[in-house]
């Protein structure tokens, strides 16, 4: 397969504009070259031949994920193409839609998550999520972060008080509230606000966080601040972040997955997927031929 | 929290939901129950078309229709005020009032809305009456048209909220449409608007002839308490619910007063029930012709 | 032609407002002078011709008080009811026509039910209690309505975040839906409370009395009320012109109750829009 890039910069007629003005298609990640071999660690999720079906329309079919533990994974493709659908299947969020049927295994460290034994609550304070639309409770900063703690039965108020501060830094917004605990979460910028519900969900400590188009509705330099925080937080977590933005697909992730018309249609290290993509579907996506 | 707390939880929030149904049940048994033993001492058809009501008298006689047609007629006079006055205001909040005459207005007729019974029916019987004895010179003030003005008074701001609320639900496109071919806003709002809010204006009358024929207090202080049939608006009349309400604490429980007014109750609950259900089915299918769901 | 239109229409929004001032005016004026101190404090004597209306106020508050405290609960169950726990559409339907049908419902009907249930039946006689639960069925759509309006209003987003935090739904319901739903749960009240106070055919025969020598002992004791006190006057007792002017000032104590009442409600409202919107 070609070098894509270069298609694409003649494409777009920068073939001759200097390297540095000229981003994209992609932003190669290097990181995820330098180490070891990611598919050799046990998957931390898996979709197992995941069939998924609301009223009369069938979102996924037969798809088959593994979500390597403490990387970044993110799901691309165009609008509708079920990568929403497949994520908020993750942590059991699709039981919110009634008249919907799903098929197949998810496992969690190896254990079916959709069985009747396993119960969703306790699922969602390992597996977390991040909103497309930033979502704070109306209440205070505080008690924003403060809400899965109690939620899980925390009564110590010292230790909340030293999990809420220690949540706001481990998402970057610690310096900029932390004289303003007590005010509401609704008088926050956009990007304050999601960064506030990524301290949220870190409070509970999480092993998986799920990131629904966080910087849908976020300006640039919001996203770039989340994009950052998504590269620390993969030390300790494992991500998925859906993206309809490849960019920042290329930029955040390790691995990527493409999703077409309920489909996955390819998967991979982030940066074959973009600079060698085998599918010519997933060529097309990427160089911008729909989508 | 465990499953099982959750589910119970669940149960009692559905038991409790259902309390309001288990009321209106309640009431239509009650009604019922005490109403039907008249019907073995008089035949529907006489109590219902009887001319004379004559409860107390030796023998007693059960004919409500002096009643009823008390009842219909000053809804009818009420009608003649509430409507023309509250579809206009409607209108003039819909399409002339701008946000802060709208912001002042709307309360206006909120507060409208709020005003007890008891003082309008105060309000009627010694202000109004004396008022319109003397201006035309009539026996007792205390009649039909007298009630009619304060019934149509009072239902004014109910037909005056339902109808803002079905012309609101009009959408901006039909006007803009309008106005694209030439017609001014006069003829938008008679020809366009109007008709389109037509079911829901509809409903806002309907809960207006409802709100009248089942007012108390009101009926009791100013309509003049004579049971015969009205035969000018001038005459006194004493409708359904002021029978009621006059005459249930003098009748000894169990008494065939008793049970005629319990079926008096229970004809008017019928009343107000069918107009509830008919404004029902004609505001859904008010929502479905404009492509609302709900 | 629009501009005769135009002026009709304002002459109808011009009415509601010389309805409400002329009524506010009359009572005003041939009432105000007889409102003092002693008229709010004091008990009636020498048969209604003297003294005030005291426990006729106290009464319209133990019987509001009543009426919320039965309504409020099962008024707000039902609203959680049907916004958090999307029932059935049969179900919302069916709950939704009872409860447009309940606030339909004559005053004088709730008044039979109550004297057939509450007094007879159950035995509580004519009382406090009987007054009470027989107007808090009549707040009782009310609160459904307000508690839902508001419990519609909180985002169903903020809900989707607590659930995936891992609250289960009743936690959800109690910290974060109701919290956020209370003001317009307490507008509802306040609505109701003013709806109540001014109701007289319900407490006819279940609750009310013309004149009682103290104040009420016991939930199970008669009590005035204001709106009673007011039909009484007019239509019982022996001195008709003192007894007008008492129930002048009566009823202009009643409005004033009621009308502050309703004017609280609107300014809340309008107050939590402003924030909304922000």
């Amino acid at each position: 397969m070609h070098d894509i890039n270069v298609d694409y910069e003649k494409q777009m007629g920068m073939e001759n504009f200097h390297p540095s003005l000229v981003r994209g298609p992609v932003e190669l990640n290097t990181n995820s070259m330098g180490e070891g071999d990611i598919f050799g660690a046990e998957p931390k999720i898996s979709a197992r031949n995941v069939n998924f079906c609301y009223g009369s329309k069938r979102a996924l079919n037969g798809i088959n994920i593994d979500f390597s533990p403490r990387r970044v994974t993110a799901i691309i493709g165009p609008s509708g193409c079920g990568k929403s659908t497949f994520i908020r299947l993750l942590n059991r969020m699709h039981e919110l839609v009634p008249d919907s049927r799903l098929e197949g295994e998810i496992l969690l460290d190896g254990l079916d998550i959709l069985s009747p034994a396993c119960d969703a609550a306790e699922l969602r304070k390992r597996v977390g999520m991040v909103f497309q639309k930033p979502n704070p409770f109306p209440k205070s900063v505080f008690e924003n972060v403060a809400y899965g703690l109690q939620v899980n039965g925390v009564r110590d108020r010292n230790l909340i008080e030293e999990k809420v501060v220690d949540s706001l830094k481990k998402a970057a917004l610690w310096d900029e509230i932390k004289d303003r605990l007590k005010d509401s979460a609704l008088g926050l910028s956009g990007g304050q606000q999601q960064r506030l519900c990524i301290a949220r969900c870190l409070a509970v400590s999480p092993e998986v966080i799920l990131f629904d188009e966080p910087c849908a509705s976020l300006d640039p330099i919001s996203t770039a601040k989340i994009e950052e925080l998504i590269l620390t937080l993969k030390k300790d977590y494992t991500i998925v972040i859906v993206t309809h933005n490849m960019q920042q697909a290329a930029r955040v992730s390790d691995q990527t997955a493409f999703f077409l018309m309920g489909d996955l249609i390819e998967m991979g290290r982030t940066e074959s997927i973009f600079k060698a993509p085998r599918d010519r579907r997933t060529e097309d996506y990427i160089t911008g031929r729909f989508g | 929290m465990t499953k099982k707390k959750e589910r119970i939880i669940k149960y009692l929030f559905t038991a409790l939901a259902f309390a309001s149904l288990v009321f209106l049940v309640g009431i239509v048994l009650v009604l019922f129950k005490e109403a039907l033993p008249i019907f073995s001492k008089v035949s529907l058809k006489a109590f219902l078309l009887g001319e004379s009501w004559y409860p107390t008298a030796e023998p007693a006689e059960f004919g409500i229709l002096p009643l009823i047609l008390a009842s219909l007629w000053v809804t009818a006079g009420a009608l003649v005020i509430c409507v023309p006055l509250g579809i206009g205001s409607a209108l003039y909040l819909h399409e002339l009032a701008g946000p802060r005459q709208r912001a002042v207005l709307k309360p206006v007729i909120e507060i409208l809305a709020s005003v007890p019974s008891i003082v309008y029916g105060f309000f009627g019987m010694v202000i109004l009456a004396p008022f319109l004895q003397n201006t035309f010179d009539l026996p007792i003030g205390l009649c039909v048209l007298t009630t009619s003005i304060i019934l149509g008074v009072m239902a004014t701001p109910t037909v005056a909220s339902i109808a803002e609320d079905a012309l609101s639900y009009v959408p901006r496109s039909f006007r803009e449409a309008s106005f694209a071919v030439g017609a001014d806003r006069w003829q938008t709002l008679t020809k366009v608007i109007i008709p389109a809010a037509g079911s829901g204006i509809s409903t806002a009358i309907i809960l207006g002839m409802s709100r009248a024929i089942g007012e108390t207090m009101t009926v009791l202080m100013v309509a003049g308490g004579s049971a015969v049939i009205p035969h000018s608006v001038f005459d006194p009349v004493r409708p359904m619910t002021a029978a009621i309400a006059a005459e249930m604490g003098e009748a000894p429980v169990g008494s065939d007063h008793y049970h005629a007014l319990f079926a008096i109750a229970l004809i008017l609950f019928l009343i107000t029930f069918a107009f509830n259900i008919a404004a029902e089915l004609i505001s859904r299918r008010f929502r479905l012709k404009l492509g609302l769901s709900r | 032609m629009q501009k005769i239109g135009f002026s009709a229409l304002f002459a109808c929004m011009a009415a509601n407002i010389l309805f409400l001032g002329g009524i506010i005016f009359f009572i005003a004026a041939r009432g105000l002078s007889s409102i003092s101190w002693e008229f709010l404090t004091q008990a009636p004597r020498d048969s209604m011709t003297a003294g005030g209306v005291a426990p006729a106020i106290v009464g319209t508050f133990y019987l509001t008080l009543g009426a919320v405290i039965f309504a409020l609960p099962l008024g707000v169950a039902c609203a959680i009811y049907l916004t958090e726990y999307s029932p059935k559409g049969w179900i919302v339907n069916l709950l939704r026509i009872s409860i447009n049908n309940l606030a339909g419902v004559p005053s004088v009907v709730f008044g039979l039910f109550g004297l057939t249930v509450f007094v007879k039946y159950a035995g509580f006689g004519v009382s406090i209690l009987s007054g009470s639960l027989t107007l808090g069925i009549l707040a009782l759509p009310v609160i459904i309505s307000a508690s839902q309006e508001a419990l519609t209003a909180v985002p169903q987003s903020v809900r989707e975040a607590s659930l995936a935090l891992g609250a289960s739904q009743w936690e959800t319901i109690r910290r974060v839906a109701l919290p956020a739903a209370l003001p317009g749960i307490l507008t509802g009240v306040i609505l109701s409370v003013g709806r109540v106070a001014g109701e007289t055919a319900p407490i006819l025969f279940t609750a009310a009395a013309f004149y009682l020598k103290g104040y009420p002992r016991s939930v199970f004791s008669e009590v005035m009320a204001l709106p009673y006190h007011i039909y009484a006057l007019m239509t019982e007792g022996t001195h008709p012109e003192i007894q007008t002017r008492i129930a002048y000032a009566s009823s202009l104590l009643l409005l004033a109750l009621v009308l502050s009442v309703s004017m609280l409600a609107i300014f809340i409202r309008a107050r939590q829009r402003k924030t909304y919107n922000a």
